[in-house]
């Protein structure tokens, strides 16, 4: 309680973008509001009952006129400047849904009331995400339960975490050290338990951390273990009998579907292609796969997908 | 008339004193204290439940209650303050009182539907308290699937039944607000002559007619999954958790407006009275509310920025926030306005008005920064939203219902309150409001999230303020109830007109004659007709 704190810490390259919105704000309604009072006040005072203030109206049309002028300045007024500010805050928001192209890729899981994190690497964390500094991290996300929300304020970054669908959030952390990461969606008894520490390293201090547990199989590693004990290979397999499409080279790639849509291979993608096979058929294929529903936790399905993204550079032939 | 010839004439309180004659009463006067009565008890409640919640807050540990119980006291706190005080809190009390009276009626069009509201509206009460007593509710007023329909264990049901239930008397209420606005006016009172306040109760009832249905369904659709397992909002199910988003907030985002177009109705009363001059544009203030009414219900997206709805659906309602809070903003200037050559006293209305209007310009403004795409990531779901819907639900919309309660006091009841006590009262609420408030928005930008027992300990300092603002407001909100009982017996006999009011309730004696008007009156001026340079009287 020795300090009074009125603005969070800027520790990501999102945060003075946000703040310069907050201030604008501030600046704008601060005056706005203070003019509001002042008239206020001004009015009262000098048009108190009794008051001497002359309050004759000379010319009642013109000052019918004259009303409606005023009208209208404070009509189109904030109204202008209101869409100038739409203006700025809808670019600063473009930015920050628009994950940077080699974004490092970090998994979240959400469930009630933990946060756990994989790192591609293969090192896992619970209520604690190691990232590097000045680089960009994509979070990946989803919900094993009710829906969560990841907030880290001192990034000014926050995005809703969903059952049954990935959401994505990213941020550069600019600042090294410890920053508080919360769920800002209720979700249950230990809504206010569900946080945890976002730790920023030098990137060399994060290579470090991530090969302390070097002997951990990497995320596709394991997904790969799990595409075998599942026996994806039996059907999407080079020797497969079955007609299955082929998944090197796959991912983020345009697929055409049998319906005559066409869809990107993404997270998303696969993740219906596991648990809902029949959505989404690609072209020349018949809807045989069947569903893993039920035999495959949000864990599993993310290294499945890291998995077949890192079969991504194979020669393969593209699916048709 | 002087005040002894009113006292002794019979009126609508002397006209049968039992329980019967007050529990079937068909006089939309009765209906209105019923209401009243109903609702002060139910604040009361809520109240209790803000009392703790502010007091666990002291700490950073929660030490008061357990975290469950933490969860209950605010969603308890959030379904009764909104479903069953702030909704029905002007309308169906001073609304009730009011509407005929201000348009020259006898009655509203249906008092047999008018007391089926009321009771309509304590069986919801009731079902709601007991949830409340059946081990209460933990998934917040906002009843977010899957949470509501899979996971939580507590008494959902029964609490959505309590709302489902009440939303019949919301829309029965509005439906008979409309008839009575467009069918019953006396001869000569125009659309444009009307009081803003009926203007305000129409574009509310609008809402209440039009939005009500869609949380019936919503809840419906709640239970039908909690109960039966359809799926519907749950993706387990096969259901989609932002469709409930979607339909409450499609509902929930017009209530606001339910809440607090009512209160600009009151103050553009009280303001016009005590500056003696008409309010500055009326027409403009008229269709401004319509305005209000109508982009009110295409902005409900804003409340899921970071829902997981796309970024192009939250551009379009970011633009349409700015564009509804055009309107609202026109209004402040207006009332401003209105004080300008007027002759300006300071009676207790006036101060609970004025201070509607300086804590409804600080709930608008910051409504503009949660309307800001980029600025609303970091706000969403921390305490500057709780901070911002205070300030515009509670700050302004219940100063505003202080502020009518105390205007038109002297009419619903035949007797004055005690003027200083009052004054106090709403300086007092003035000071508390924004000492437990304005913290919060401070909190919220240094990512304190809402709905947390136990948060960092370098929140604390402004949890304290907070809670120490919420002492004072305490007081400013048990004090009126305490001399306005006084007053009751010992209050001064009101006058029919004790401010110099314009307006047709006020032709009328103070308490009004059952049938309101002796004689169907003729209205021939506007409304507000107050001379501008009319020397003022008293």
């Amino acid at each position: 309680m020795n300090s009074l704190p009125f603005f969070p810490v800027r520790a990501s390259t999102t945060a003075g973008q946000v703040d310069n919105l907050y201030f604008a704000w501030l600046a704008l309604s601060g005056v706005v509001a203070l003019i509001v009072a002042l008239l206020l006040v001004w009015f009262a005072i000098r048009y108190r009952r009794g008051s001497a203030a002359n309050r004759a109206v000379a010319d009642a049309a013109e000052s019918e006129k004259k009303m409606h002028r005023i009208e209208i300045v404070w009509t189109v007024v904030p109204l202008a400047l209101f869409l100038a500010m739409f203006v700025w805050s809808a670019r600063v928001y473009y930015e920050n849904v628009t994950v940077p192209k080699g974004a490092l890729p970090i998994y979240i899981v959400a469930k009630q009331w933990m946060w756990h994190a994989e790192h591609p690497a293969g090192e896992r964390e619970i209520n604690e995400l190691h990232v590097p500094l000045g680089r960009p991290v994509e979070l990946l996300m989803t919900s094993q339960d009710v829906i969560h929300s990841l907030s880290i304020p001192d990034f000014r970054i926050k995005q809703d975490v969903l059952p049954g669908r990935y959401t994505t959030l990213w941020f550069t952390a600019n600042r090294t050290g410890e920053y508080h990461l919360y769920c800002t969606q209720f979700c249950g008894a230990s809504h206010s338990h569900m946080v945890g520490r976002v730790v920023v390293m030098e990137p060399a201090a994060f290579e470090g951390w991530l090969s302390a547990h070097a002997s951990a199989p990497t995320m596709a590693a394991r997904g790969a273990q799990r595409y075998r004990q599942l026996g994806c290979n039996g059907c999407h397999g080079a020797q497969a009998m079955v007609r299955a499409p082929k998944l090197e080279g796959l991912f983020g790639t345009p697929v055409e579907l049998r319906d005559g849509r066409s869809v990107l291979a993404d997270e998303r993608f696969i993740r219906d292609a596991v648990l809902l096979p029949n959505r989404d058929v690609p072209a020349g294929y018949d809807a045989s796969m069947p569903s893993f529903r039920g035999q495959i936790g949000e864990e599993e399905l993310l290294e499945i997908i890291e998995y077949l993204k890192s079969l991504g550079n194979a020669t393969q032939q593209v699916v048709p | 008339m002087n005040s002894a010839a009113i006292a002794s004439e019979e009126n609508y309180l002397t006209t049968g004193w039992n329980w019967w004659s007050w529990l079937t009463t068909l006089d939309h006067k009765r209906i209105g204290i019923l209401y009243t009565i109903t609702i002060t008890l139910l604040f009361g409640i809520g109240g209790a439940a803000a009392a703790m919640i502010r007091l666990d807050l002291l700490t950073p540990h929660s030490q008061l209650v357990s975290v469950e119980t933490y969860n209950k006291l605010f969603t308890m706190h959030g379904v009764i303050m909104v479903w069953f005080f702030l909704i029905p809190s002007i309308p169906a009390t001073l609304g009730n009182f009011l509407i005929p009276m201000m348009v020259g009626a006898r009655d509203l069009a249906f008092p047999r539907l008018n007391l089926a509201s009321w009771y309509l509206f304590v069986g919801g009460a009731l079902f709601t308290i007991y949830a409340l007593l059946a081990g209460g509710v933990d998934t917040g007023w906002t009843f977010y699937a899957p949470y509501s329909t899979t996971f939580s264990t507590s008494q959902v049901f029964a609490a959505a039944t309590g709302v489902f239930i009440a939303g019949f008397s919301s829309i029965l209420t509005g439906l008979n607000f409309v008839v009575t606005i467009h069918s019953m006016r006396a001869p000569g009172m125009t659309w444009f002559r009307l009081p803003l306040f009926i203007w305000a109760m129409y574009a509310t009832s609008l809402i209440l007619v039009l939005a009500t249905p869609v949380l019936a369904m919503t809840l419906m659709l709640m239970g039908i999954e909690r109960i039966f397992g359809i799926g519907v909002f749950d993706p387990a199910l096969g259901g989609d958790p932002l469709l409930f988003q979607h339909l409450f907030w499609f509902y929930s985002h017009p209530a606001v407006y339910i809440m607090v177009v009512p209160a600009m109705g009151v103050a553009s009363e009280i303001i016009s009275c005590f500056c003696r001059n008409p309010i500055f544009g009326y027409r403009f203030m008229a269709y401004a509310m319509l305005a209000i009414a109508a982009f009110g219900f295409l902005v409900w997206g804003h409340h899921m920025f970071v829902s997981g709805q796309s970024a192009f659906a939250g551009t379009v309602f970011s633009l349409l926030t700015f564009l509804v809070s055009v309107p609202s903003a026109i209004k402040v200037f207006n009332w401003t306005a209105t004080l300008y050559k007027g002759h300006v006293s300071f009676h207790a209305p006036m101060l609970y008005a004025l201070g509607f209007v300086g804590l409804f310009t600080i709930g608008g403004l910051t409504g503009l920064f949660l309307a800001s795409l980029g600025l609303d990531v970091q706000l969403h779901d921390s305490y500057f939203v709780v901070a911002h819907f205070h300030y515009i639900m509670v700050g302004a919309a219940v100063m505003a219902f202080f502020g009518g309660v105390h205007f038109w006091w002297p009419k619903i009841t035949g007797r004055m309150y005690p003027e200083g006590w009052a004054r106090f009262s709403a300086i007092l609420t003035f000071i508390g409001f924004n000492l437990t408030f304005f913290p919060q928005f401070i909190l919220g930008y240094l990512g304190m999230p809402r709905r947390y027992p136990v948060y960092p300990p370098e929140f604390q300092v402004w949890n304290v303020l907070s809670s120490a603002g919420a002492s004072l407001l305490a007081f400013g909100y048990i004090l009126p109830l305490i001399y306005l009982l006084w007053s009751l017996r010992y209050g001064e006999r009101a006058p029919a007109n004790p401010w110099g009011a314009k307006g047709l309730e006020w032709e009328t004696a103070s308490p009004p004659p059952s049938e309101n008007f002796h004689a169907t009156p003729v209205v021939t001026e506007e409304a507000y007709a107050y001379a501008r340079t009319e020397a003022p009287h008293g």
